[in-house]
């Protein structure tokens, strides 16, 4: 899906999912804080495909960012009376940005394993600084108070989630466009470059770490949106947006969606948490034995993903109709 | 006029293990120059400090007369330094435009755009489609490169370094592994890559170097053991014995 041989003009298959977002809209509207929800990890999980399926870097501390970018709006309104929404996402696409750089530069050096647990440890790090600088960020108790103005002064975040998730949905279209330009770029294609053979990427004298940090601090900075997303939507910040748990969720979305595909960070994401929605209600206590019981079937079954199963179908039909109009 | 590549008392070790000691080198512009030697000799090691992949213990290296000793590879690469691998080290699963489009994007500086669509970037396709033509590769432009035969393969690593307009040509064992019949293709393209490149090659199919090659260095053991044209090498002693007595012994 990127490269010089492909066609980069939209499809009309690509505009589904907002059309299917649109008529969850007005179709579903009791489930539209799930709704949002899950456009905001729909986001989260694109900004992580840009890394691990297009640049090749592994990671499990994607929640740094998330968590940084979800405390960083929530700190602005409830201690620093900082309640205009684009303002809460500046400054937490900011932050996060700044921790891609400062983290990416020093992590990206290493590979594999090493840069795995490094990843790890960072978000590790500021789960345990956001759990003791209780004073700032609540603590275990999480952020009470945020409040955010409405959007442009014109639209009230209202108690039903309306615009809590048109706001989203708007946020989600953005971060698509963006990320499917840099998909398609020249930039795009160096990092599958970057991804298949680094060794190569180097002797073309390409500046692979420097390139990498770029791609690390862009995705990071898509994820801290995301993170202040949340923390508007919600009102509230707590410890769960740090740590391995959201890093391990988001993983398992994208894998169940599919990794390297765009799209996948769409399909894993709705997936997930409807499922996850669907199983705390029915088996409260054993939910995420049905959640890994998904994931086990679709790794085993399907390692493309559910996108990559769907494809590997497609090609079978259409062998199927052309030796069926050969034969004739 | 200053060599188009040279090294002054290049020295590798690792540990006590020394694997080039004191090589004083030089590779004429335009040169077509073989380097060969008994396995672990060090010509690979030799070729990795020539790129930067690998950093010298001790001495020189310069290109067309500037040091370049402790210059990155990525920036030895814009000064015109290409290579090839002695594996193949191609983007396996992408198609094999986008292998030599990548190495073109590269030397553009196009590689860092980030909002047009590659696929709209044509003076880099169409530059990676002609040097795909006269390598004979034009109709495997869109199956992937892990899709092709072997000899084919090893075309696209030369594809990639013309890609990247060479003023000096690193080629490691570029007929490594292929068929005799296919070696025969990759010694056709060789001969009609552009007289101004100046070209090393490394390789162990002695009938390819003597017909490519106008000068031929002899490494054992990380030293130079003797240099000059092909008829001198094929008729010296010293060579016979360490290196061509030993084939016919194998």
């Amino acid at each position: 899906m990127s490269g010089y041989t492909v066609d980069a003009r939209i499809r009309w298959t690509e505009w589904i999912p907002f059309v299917v977002a649109l008529a969850g809209f007005f179709l579903l509207p009791e489930y539209l804080a799930l709704g949002s929800r899950i456009l905001i990890f729909i986001l989260f999980a694109l900004s992580l495909d840009l890394i691990l399926g297009y640049a090749g870097i592994v990671t499990l501390g994607h929640s740094a960012f998330f968590g940084l970018g979800a405390y960083t709006a929530g700190i602005l309104s409830a201690k620093l009376g900082v309640t205009d929404p684009f303002i809460q996402l500046s400054c937490s696409a900011i932050a996060a940005a700044i921790l891609g750089v400062a983290t990416g530069a020093i992590i990206l050096r290493t590979r594999a394993l090493t840069l795995l647990m490094l990843t790890l440890a960072i978000t590790a790090i500021l789960l345990e600084v956001a759990n003791k600088m209780s004073s700032l960020t609540g603590g275990a108790d999480g952020l009470q108070g945020v409040v955010v103005s409405p959007i442009l002064g014109l639209f009230k975040f209202d108690i039903f989630g309306h615009t809590a998730f048109l706001y989203c949905l708007v946020a989600l279209f953005i971060g698509w466009w963006a990320v499917r330009r840099i998909i398609y770029s020249p930039f795009g294609a160096m990092l599958t470059g970057i991804r298949e053979n680094r060794a190569r990427m180097h002797a073309v004298g390409a500046p692979v770490y420097w390139r990498m940090v770029l791609i690390y601090t862009i995705s990071g900075t898509m994820a801290g949106i995301a993170g202040a997303l949340l923390t508007q939507v919600n009102q509230f910040v707590g410890l769960n947006v740090l740590g391995l748990e959201p890093s391990g969720d988001l993983l398992v979305m994208l894998i169940l969606g599919g990794v390297g595909r765009l799209y996948g960070a769409f399909v894993g994401p709705v997936i997930y948490l409807v499922v996850q929605d669907w199983l705390a209600k029915q088996y409260p206590e054993y939910w995420y034995f049905g959640v890994g019981a998904l994931l086990i079937t679709v790794v085993l079954f399907a390692p493309g993903g559910i996108l990559g199963l769907a494809d590997k179908c497609l090609q079978l039909l259409r062998q199927k109709s052309s030796a069926k109009a050969s034969a004739r | 006029m200053p060599a188009a590549l040279e090294t002054e008392k290049l020295c590798k070790s690792f540990g006590a293990l020394t694997v080039a000691q004191n090589i004083d080198f030089r590779l004429e512009a335009g040169a077509r120059h073989a380097l060969i030697g008994p396995n672990g000799a060090g010509k690979t090691t030799f070729v990795n400090m020539l790129t930067g992949a690998l950093a010298p213990s001790s001495g020189r290296i310069l290109m067309n007369g500037g040091e370049i000793t402790k210059t990155k590879q990525a920036a030895r690469v814009k000064l015109g330094l290409g290579r090839t691998f002695q594996i193949t080290t191609l983007f396996r699963r992408l198609p094999v435009l986008d292998n030599v489009a990548l190495a073109v994007a590269e030397r553009e500086g196009v590689a860092k755009r980030m909002w047009k669509a590659a696929g709209r970037h044509k003076e880099i396709k169409d530059e990676a489609m002609a040097l795909l033509a006269t390598l004979g590769l034009a109709e495997d432009a869109g199956t992937p490169a892990q899709d092709l035969p072997y000899g084919k393969q090893r075309l696209i690593e030369i594809a990639i370094a013309l890609g990247l307009r060479p003023k000096v040509l690193l080629l490691d064992e570029p007929a490594a592994g292929v068929p005799s019949q296919e070696s025969a293709r990759i010694l056709q393209v060789l001969d009609r890559l552009p007289p101004e490149i100046a070209i090393l090659i490394i390789e162990h199919d002695m009938d390819l170097v003597f017909r490519f090659a106008k000068s031929i260095t002899v490494l054992v053991q990380g030293e130079v053991l003797v240099e000059g044209p092909p008829s001198e090498i094929a008729h010296d002693r010293r060579v016979h014995q360490v290196y061509l007595g030993e084939q016919r012994h194998a």
